[in-house]
């Protein structure tokens, strides 16, 4: 083991530690609150992070991926009646087969760089627009679950379960991509990103590590997608495939540091303080958010294009 | 709806046939120059058409000020960079007219939005005739303007080769600005032309920038006849889907053909090779 991964694996260790004791030291619901959909962002952006930091193709449709696992789950417990175990299941699988197919058909057309963003996003519009309008998905009122605490059905009463689940979620993607950054397939990836016609070369097949890629990265957004069901209770096409989740999801990475294990965290943390502090300045209004995010995203930009990690990691 | 298409598109054509950028902000900048003339209208009582000599000059200053020292030193040059620089453009124009305008759908009224014009087949509100005659004459002052000035023979110049054009003395930064200027006084004209018959709000510009990228796609990436002629497939396209499917699956048809055209014929309908 190299002394960065030590270093990596000590910060990883050190801060599960200090998630796992959030609980212990947060009185406030709104607090809990505030690292629960912290964690919930560091979940959405490690699993664009697979395919935007890893892979190299950016995707500005991860939305597709999310609202495809929140609605999937949904539609089997509403309208199949199957549990909430087996359809948060069958939701991960929908998701990874909707990812393999974006992934299949824009790959295979040799689609790259912007042009595979803006499929991606007219992908989500796509579907946004049929949940919207068909029945079976609730049409414009959306899908909602009707409310049954219990282990059984995925719903807690208390709060502070939900926190441990979605930590429990967010190791399990962590571990993965600790995983996939150390692996055979993790350097394939990267040497995609880095220059495919040179990957080519050297034997390895583009279009299935990009596919492999997608497919995981969705069904990581998907399972982001069916926590967010579970906790609310509630989507519409607006919030499952509208840019809004899209852009949540590349958000974080970005600005904490794309293609690295730590980045996505990192980058929830960052923006979930600069959005307090912007709440507490200029007060709760729509907009003012985004706002600030769209600026840290330019200065992250202009003087730190790896992101916060770089700052780390040194200049490369 | 079609010529309006056909004018966004015309400017996101020429910014990325010159600067081989796609600019993620163009919807974005047609909101804001749409906030531009209604503020004109409600607080100066000044009418769009009026406007047209005001808010195009003005977007094409913001254009040239936005590439020449946000876009250029940010994007440094490479492709998906320049994407995220102009998709946090889009972010922070969006949501400060959210913040500054609250999402209220505004509109104005006019006293010839209701005027109907007669043109055999069918009868046509006469702002919508206005803007497709407007549309047509844009297009022949740009290919006027591209063909016949110096400053035309530079932009293509720079288009087809940067460092040559570097070579013989012409400023390549300034042009590229220049071109993204033009391109948002475009967009300026197209919200003049748009504002009596439509409305704004602060995400009006979301629906558009599909749109635009679509009808570019369509035409062709950097085909100026091709951006037009897309433009004016589009309206037919979206009226006729939103005609057969209803008002919220016909938007569909557009993205379907966005994605089926970029897998299938990715040179466009009158585009040379893809970069």
């Amino acid at each position: 083991m190299t002394r960065r991964s030590r270093f990596e694996l000590a910060v990883l260790l050190g801060l599960g530690v200090f998630f796992l004791l959030v609980p212990q030291f947060v009185e406030s619901r709104f607090w809990l609150g505030f690292w629960t959909t912290t964690l919930f962002f560091a979940l959405l952006g490690q699993s664009w992070n697979v395919l935007g930091g890893y892979a190299g193709q950016m995707s500005f449709g991860h939305a597709l991926f999310f609202g495809t696992g929140a609605y999937a789950t949904a539609v089997m417990q509403v309208r199949f009646g199957l549990d909430a175990w087996t359809s948060a299941a069958l939701g991960v699988g929908a998701g990874a087969l909707v990812g393999a197919f974006t992934g299949a058909v824009t790959f295979r057309y040799g689609l790259r760089g912007s042009y595979f963003a803006l499929v991606t996003l007219a992908f989500a519009e796509v579907f946004r627009a049929l949940a919207n309008s068909w029945e079976f998905t609730g049409s414009g009122f959306g899908m909602l679950i009707p409310m049954k605490a219990g282990a059984a059905n995925l719903q807690f009463a208390d709060r502070v379960s939900f926190y441990y689940v979605i930590l429990l979620l967010v190791v399990l993607a962590y571990a993965v991509t600790w995983w996939l950054e150390r692996s055979r397939f993790g350097a394939y990836l990267t040497a995609i990103r880095e220059n495919e016609d040179a990957a080519q070369a050297l034997g390895i097949n583009p279009f299935r590590m990009k596919v492999a890629a997608i497919t995981l990265s969705a069904a990581m957004a998907a399972l982001a997608g069916i926590f967010y069901m579970q906790f609310y209770l509630f989507i519409d096409a607006g919030i499952a495939y509208g840019p809004g989740m899209s852009v949540n999801a590349l958000l974080g990475p970005l600005i904490g540091g794309a293609g690295t294990v730590l980045g996505p965290l990192i980058g929830a943390l960052a923006l979930g303080g600069l959005s307090e502090v912007t709440s507490a300045l200029l007060g709760q209004q729509p907009g003012v958010n985004l706002l600030a995010f769209g600026l840290l995203l330019l200065i992250i930009l202009r003087f730190l294009p790896n992101g916060l990690m770089g700052l780390l990691h040194g200049r490369s | 709806m079609g010529a309006v298409y056909a004018l966004v598109a015309l400017g996101l054509a020429l910014i990325y046939g010159v600067l081989h950028i796609i600019n993620f902000a163009h919807g974005s900048l047609l909101m804001m120059a749409l906030y531009a003339t209604y503020f004109l209208f409600r607080l100066g009582g000044i009418d769009p058409y009026v406007s047209l000599l005001i808010v195009p000059p003005l977007f094409f200053a913001l254009g040239y000020a936005m590439q020449r020292w946000v876009i250029q030193p940010i994007g440094h040059g490479k492709d998906t960079n320049v994407l995220l620089v102009t998709l946090a453009i889009a972010i922070i124009l969006d949501n400060l007219a959210l913040y500054l305008w609250t999402s209220t759908t505004r509109t104005i009224d006019v006293p010839y939005a209701t005027n109907y014009v007669d043109v055999g087949v069918t009868a046509v509100a006469l702002p919508r005739l206005i803007a497709f005659g407007a549309a047509v004459l844009i297009g022949i002052l740009f290919w006027l303007l591209m063909s016949r000035t110096d400053l035309g023979r530079a932009i293509r110049a720079v288009a087809r080769e940067r460092q040559g054009a570097k070579i013989v003395g012409i400023s390549v930064e300034h042009i590229f600005a220049m071109s993204f200027g033009i391109g948002a006084a475009c967009v300026a004209i197209a919200a003049c032309l748009l504002l009596p018959t439509f409305y704004v709000t602060p995400q009006v510009g979301h629906a558009f920038v599909l749109i635009a990228f679509t009808t570019v796609v369509l035409g062709g990436m950097g085909s100026f006849i091709g951006a037009l002629l897309g433009g004016l497939i589009l309206g037919v396209v979206e009226a006729f889907s939103g005609l057969f499917l209803g008002e919220s699956l016909g938007q569909i048809g557009i993205y379907l053909i966005f994605i089926l055209v970029l897998l299938f014929r990715p040179t466009g309908l009158f585009g040379q090779r893809m970069a």
